[in-house]
């Protein structure tokens, strides 16, 4: 356990280092979701009863296609530079790279979800800074990652990996899609848990199955 | 890092029977016999093609073969992988380094994944051996290729291995980085380790290891002691091989 977490945070640290130091995912996936929410703001009228009813879909379809982006670099990166097999001829399990990768991946949307807040409020009138909400983006976001990463890692040996990942990804995805949106409705509606509760423990829920899948599916996805 | 305790006293550091890799329809490896005591050192010639990082990525267990075993002191490579990895260094045709890190930080990156105790003393250990210490703080983008292979090299080496593979190492090296080569692989091998060479560099090889192996379409063509042989015959019989294997190839 004390190995696994330990090479889990080494993995954590240096992709947090170099991310922090190029800022290549974090700018691209940024402007673009950035960009996602103007589209969005001219393609609908901001009126508050319109906001009501596609508010919370659009926020989501936002984070859904800037986390496709983000995570479609988190192993084709290690692949293009040959570091991959730095990872891999290492002597730590692979659910330790795994715990490490879906780690940095859900910290950069993280990041980036809750830099769009204020766009969302600017442009729709959205607003997004609610305890229920946050707790709705963290749970849906990490089981975007778990997903996510293992795909991201099964795309990365292929060719047309910026297609083949979203093929792969959002059919998966779509409960906690749903459950978000569902969720976002009834947080900006001021329902409390009454109405977020049962959307929040589904996605938790789905997090947990997917994230002892993933990290048991990895071993296999990594071999040659 | 692993702690599993090493099999009952494996007397050879490579134990490879009956080998074989095919990828598709391609065989790049075929029933590959190979064994390797502690202390000494292999080359491996062939031309482009005939399996020499195949079976070095093999070993590493980058690749799992087809057909056969692989033991790597003792340590089976289906059942056993992650002790391999903790006991064999590799230095391949990339550096295995982040270019956005400077050498220090990505060895101590893999000194945390490799869980050495005393990580600190190690990397700067590894990087003085290799003479990377006075660019040991620039990114590795902004390096040379023979810099880069130099801290590819302290890479392979942080963890003192018992096992080294090295897979053409001497591309991108100047005349003072092959000399580093060298030392490296003989101070490496004196320290009981064993080392497996891919090469083009067929005088140096020799000089360098006891025994030789000659690869053709995936097969040992020819395996000897380096004291039984000479420059001009392992040319020679690379050579031939090439041409056999142009042939069939044309005809095919």
């Amino acid at each position: 356990m004390k190995s696994y977490l330990r090479s889990a945070v080494a993995v954590y640290a240096k992709d947090m280092r170099l991310e922090a130091r190029t800022k290549e995912t974090f700018s691209a996936v940024l402007a673009f979701a950035v960009i996602v929410a103007f589209v969005f703001g001219f393609a609908f009228d901001p009126s508050p009863s319109v906001v009501a009813l596609v508010g919370p879909g659009i926020v989501w379809v936002a984070y859904v296609f800037t986390g496709i982006l983000g995570m479609n670099r988190t192993f084709a990166v290690e692949r293009d530079r040959g570091t991959l097999e730095g990872l891999l001829l290492a002597p730590v399990g692979r659910e330790a790279i795994y715990a490490g990768k879906l780690a940095s991946t859900t910290t950069i949307m993280l990041v980036v979800e809750v830099l769009l807040y204020p766009v969302f409020l600017v442009l729709f009138e959205l607003n997004l800074f609610n305890i229920w909400f946050v707790l709705v983006t963290v749970a849906a976001t990490v089981g975007f990652s778990a997903v996510g990463t293992l795909f991201s890692a099964i795309a990365a040996h292929t060719r047309a990996r910026e297609i083949l990942l979203p093929l792969l990804f959002l059919p998966i995805v779509l409960p906690v899609i749903i459950g978000a949106v569902a969720s976002t409705s009834a947080a900006l509606a001021g329902d409390g848990w009454d109405g977020v509760g049962k959307w929040l423990q589904f996605i938790v829920a789905f997090d947990l199955v997917f994230l002892v899948l993933s990290s048991w599916a990895f071993d296999f996805v990594l071999e040659e | 890092m692993t702690t599993n305790a090493t099999p009952e006293v494996p007397s050879l550091a490579i134990d490879v029977q009956g080998l074989s890799k095919s990828f598709g329809r391609m065989a790049a490896l075929r029933k590959v016999d190979l064994q390797l005591a502690y202390g000494e050192g292999l080359a491996l010639f062939g031309h482009n093609g005939a399996g020499k990082s195949t079976l070095i990525r093999t070993l590493t267990t980058l690749i799992r073969p087809d057909d056969g075993t692989v033991r790597i002191a003792g340590f089976d490579r289906e059942s056993q992988a992650s002790n391999i990895r903790s006991i064999i260094g590799y230095v391949g045709h990339q550096s295995l380094l982040y270019d956005d890190l400077t050498p220090r930080e990505n060895l101590r990156f893999y000194a945390k994944l490799y869980g050495l105790p005393d990580a600190h003393d190690l990397v700067e250990r590894s990087l003085a051996e290799v003479g990377a210490s006075s660019y040991a703080d620039r990114r590795v983008r902004v390096l040379s290729n023979g810099m880069q292979k130099r801290v590819a090299i302290a890479r392979a080496l942080l963890h003192r291995p018992r096992v080294l593979l090295l897979d053409e190492p001497e591309t991108g090296l100047d005349q003072g980085g092959l000399e580093l080569l060298d030392t490296v692989v003989t101070a490496v091998k004196q320290g009981g380790a064993s080392v497996v060479m891919a090469t083009h560099g067929t005088e140096r090889a020799l000089a360098l290891a006891e025994r030789a192996i000659v690869l053709a379409d995936g097969r040992v063509s020819l395996a000897c002691a380096t004291s039984e042989t000479t420059v001009d015959a392992i040319q020679q019989a690379v050579l031939a091989e090439r041409g056999a294997s142009s042939r069939s190839g044309a005809q095919a």
